[in-house]
């Protein structure tokens, strides 16, 4: 009977979204939630159905971009995936998918949120939890509330396999409720700083209550970290990355090492943040018994996802777009882009939707002091240009280098005279979609923007 | 004028750190540097004594319950004292968000009164109601503040704020919720001692109020200097735009 209900329910969703297209709507979730509206099991009916079942990722950041090298790696290992790729990670978006798309193996990526609800009705064989950093406080509230959801999804035997961030003491932490969990970390010390960056979260041990010390500080809070009082330390990871080279915004490259084999990566997306998300989607691969060989394969021809670095050319200049959108994520990308060499122009977009985060508060926690050292112009565009601007002035970005222009498709036109260096657009989320349909209309098209 | 000195002391920097507070921070450093007033930053952490004749502007931000609720007792226990000696010589006192919480008598949560250091003449309760969030514009009633000032940022809290019968705002809500949603009032200000729900953060998008802060602060010699101000003038008119205030 159920199963009735779910194919006449997933016929007229299938009717309603040809309905929604035809009248041009990009609506990615209404079809998954007229969906759930219809038939409530939806998702946990059509997850059943995966012969190869599935597996969740979900963290602040990255999650987009760790799916996307999941994805070539399972592709490589013949699977035929069901995967919310275009990022609709609550539990619409991934219901739409699951009705939209047919295959084997089911990728998710999961909204913090969401997690403990879509790990329940998915089931998933494997689920991995690479890193948690202060986000938009005004839709996600406290990082205490996530920990504590998420500690409870860890526990759950619906989780499956648990993957976590032995870097991150507020996800490692989570290891005690799970079953033999599977750790991933970088052990190479030479990449890592000795003081914390701005903001990071305060980790501190759960027996004693102390602060955790740091032997090296990687991105935020993530790094080499132990209780002071020898209660707790850093697990050991199981799959790991070391003598870690990073080439500003080419990529990098490093030694991914199981318990007992090593292999030499060569990875195109850039950023030591990048190689925690190839070592997050290495790890989740390795949970699924992925063949070691086929991992590196995947990870050496991973792409930019969705408005994660990438480049595409318009009217002869190179422009990469890297989404920022967190102080966290924001202090990684600007980081990466202040250790390239090459001369560049920036283009800042700041919105303030929904999806953005009404509040701007956070461009105060991210360290732009990074962008002083940008020699060519700092265009600020979006509906809090203001703002931004007056952050980079006090980030020391020289007044004369700063044009203000609320209006994108003007500021991007701007920004592109502005000299013939590459031009990097750092935009939030709503302005990604934006920046990346207007250069989609103004240029040759670079094969991964599909 | 070398001579003259701001001396802020940044209370738990690393703790009540949660709305960028160190935007305003950098904005009170900054305005200062400008105009070659020689100006010290002094963060004062937990189990860290306040000297209340060291400092003449005293900041104190909003953090994780969890924080505020370590915060809060050390502030009894280390800090109160030097606070209200420090109030006493009209030194500025600014609490945001979470620091204005802990300026006031309590903070009643659920079965538990956390204790204040009572500088301002208010109580905050938090029961099972939706958070205040929002962007935020309010009238202040601040003597010597500009013509039609206006302060515009964002606020985002779950407790409400009630006002003791004399005690007085910082000022009428324009658009938003303020200290509780109904009574049109937001923040608290006794003398130099200043609560208040807006961060964004306040002092980058009002910078005026960052130039009243100091001058009250300096008790108000020598007069300011005059500052480009282009963006941050941009900025503050943005920020009253999202607010939903463009009138006078």
């Amino acid at each position: 009977m159920s199963s009735l209900r779910l194919a006449i329910a997933s016929a007229i969703v299938r009717l309603a979204t040809v309905a929604l297209r035809l009248i041009g709507s990009g609506a990615t979730s209404a079809p998954g939630k007229l969906l759930l509206f219809l038939a409530p099991h939806a998702i946990s009916q059509r997850s059943a159905q995966l012969a190869r079942g599935c597996a969740v990722i979900s963290a602040t950041n990255g999650k987009t971009t760790t799916s996307g090298i999941v994805a070539k790696i399972m592709t490589a290992d013949r699977a035929t995936l069901v995967h919310n790729k275009a990022g609709a990670n609550m539990a619409g978006g991934v219901a739409a998918t699951l009705n939209d798309q047919q295959g084997d193996f089911g990728l998710f990526e999961v909204d913090e949120f969401w997690l403990p609800d879509l790990v329940e009705q998915l089931t998933p064989r494997s689920m991995l939890l690479a890193n948690l950093f202060r986000d938009q406080l005004d839709r996600y509230g406290e990082l205490d509330e996530i920990v504590d959801r998420w500690r409870d999804v860890v526990a759950s035997p619906n989780a499956g396999q648990v993957v976590l961030n032995a870097d991150d003491p507020l996800v490692a932490g989570l290891g005690n409720s799970a079953r033999a969990p599977l750790y991933f970390g970088i052990e190479d010390k030479a990449v890592g700083e000795s003081t914390a960056q701005h903001a990071s979260e305060q980790a501190c041990c759960p027996a004693c209550g102390e602060q955790f010390t740091y032997s090296r500080y990687f991105v935020g809070q993530l790094g080499h970290y132990r209780c002071p009082n020898g209660h707790v330390s850093r697990p050991t990871p199981d799959v790991s990355a070391d003598e870690i080279s990073l080439n500003g915004l080419e990529g990098s490259t490093f030694s991914l090492s199981f318990s007992d084999q090593s292999f030499d990566v060569e990875l195109h997306l850039p950023g030591l943040y990048n190689v925690y998300n190839a070592l997050a989607a290495a790890a989740l691969a390795e949970s699924l018994g992925v063949d070691r060989g086929t991992i590196v394969g995947g990870i050496n021809s991973s792409k930019p996802s969705f408005g994660r670095a990438e480049t595409l050319s318009v009217a002869g200049r190179a422009c990469s777009i890297m989404l920022i959108k967190n102080p966290a994520g924001a202090n990684e990308v600007i980081r990466t882009l202040a250790s390239d060499t090459e001369p560049h122009d920036v283009l800042v977009v700041l919105n303030d939707q929904i999806a953005d985060g009404r509040d701007i508060s956070w461009i105060w926690d991210a360290d732009f002091e990074g962008l002083s050292c940008v020699t060519g112009t700092v265009t600020c565009a979006g509906s809090r240009a203001a703002e931004l601007a007056l952050r980079l002035k006090y980030a020391g970005v020289g007044i004369s280098q700063i044009v203000v222009e609320e209006r994108l498709p003007q500021a991007l036109t701007l920004a592109i005279g502005a000299s013939s260096d590459r031009l990097v657009i750092l935009p939030t989320y709503t302005a990604m979609l934006e920046v990346r349909e207007l250069l989609v209309a103004r240029s040759v098209v670079r094969g991964s923007f599909s | 004028m070398a001579d003259i000195e701001l001396r802020i002391a940044a209370l738990y920097p690393e703790q009540l750190n949660i709305y960028a507070d160190r935007g305003n921070i950098a904005v009170l450093e900054r305005r200062c540097q400008w105009r070659s007033i020689d100006v010290t930053v002094t963060p004062i952490g937990i189990a860290e004594p306040l000297d209340p004749d060291q400092f003449d502007l005293i900041y104190l931000g909003g953090g994780q319950d969890e924080d505020q609720r370590r915060c809060a007792a050390d502030l009894i226990e280390t800090k109160r004292e030097g606070l209200v000696a420090a109030a006493a010589r009209r030194a500025v006192v600014l609490g945001i968000c979470g620091g204005y919480q802990l300026l006031g008598h309590s903070y009643e949560l659920d079965d538990d009164t956390i204790e204040g250091v009572g500088l301002l003449d208010v109580k905050t309760v938090r029961r099972d109601e939706p958070r205040l969030i929002g962007n935020l514009a309010i009238r202040p009633e601040l003597p010597s503040a500009p013509t039609a000032a206006v302060l515009a940022g964002f606020e985002n809290h779950g407790g409400r704020t009630q006002l003791a019968a004399d005690a007085k705002p910082l000022g009428r809500v324009i658009n938003g919720h303020g200290n509780d949603g109904k009574s049109g009032q937001e923040g608290c200000r006794s003398g130099t001692v200043i609560g208040t729900y807006l961060h964004g953060p306040l002092l980058p998008a009002n910078s005026w109020f960052a130039d009243w802060l100091i001058s009250a602060a300096l008790q108000g010699s020598p007069e300011l200097q005059t500052l480009d101000d282009t963006l941050e003038l941009a900025a503050h008119r943005s920020a009253c735009r999202a607010s939903g205030f463009t009138g006078r």
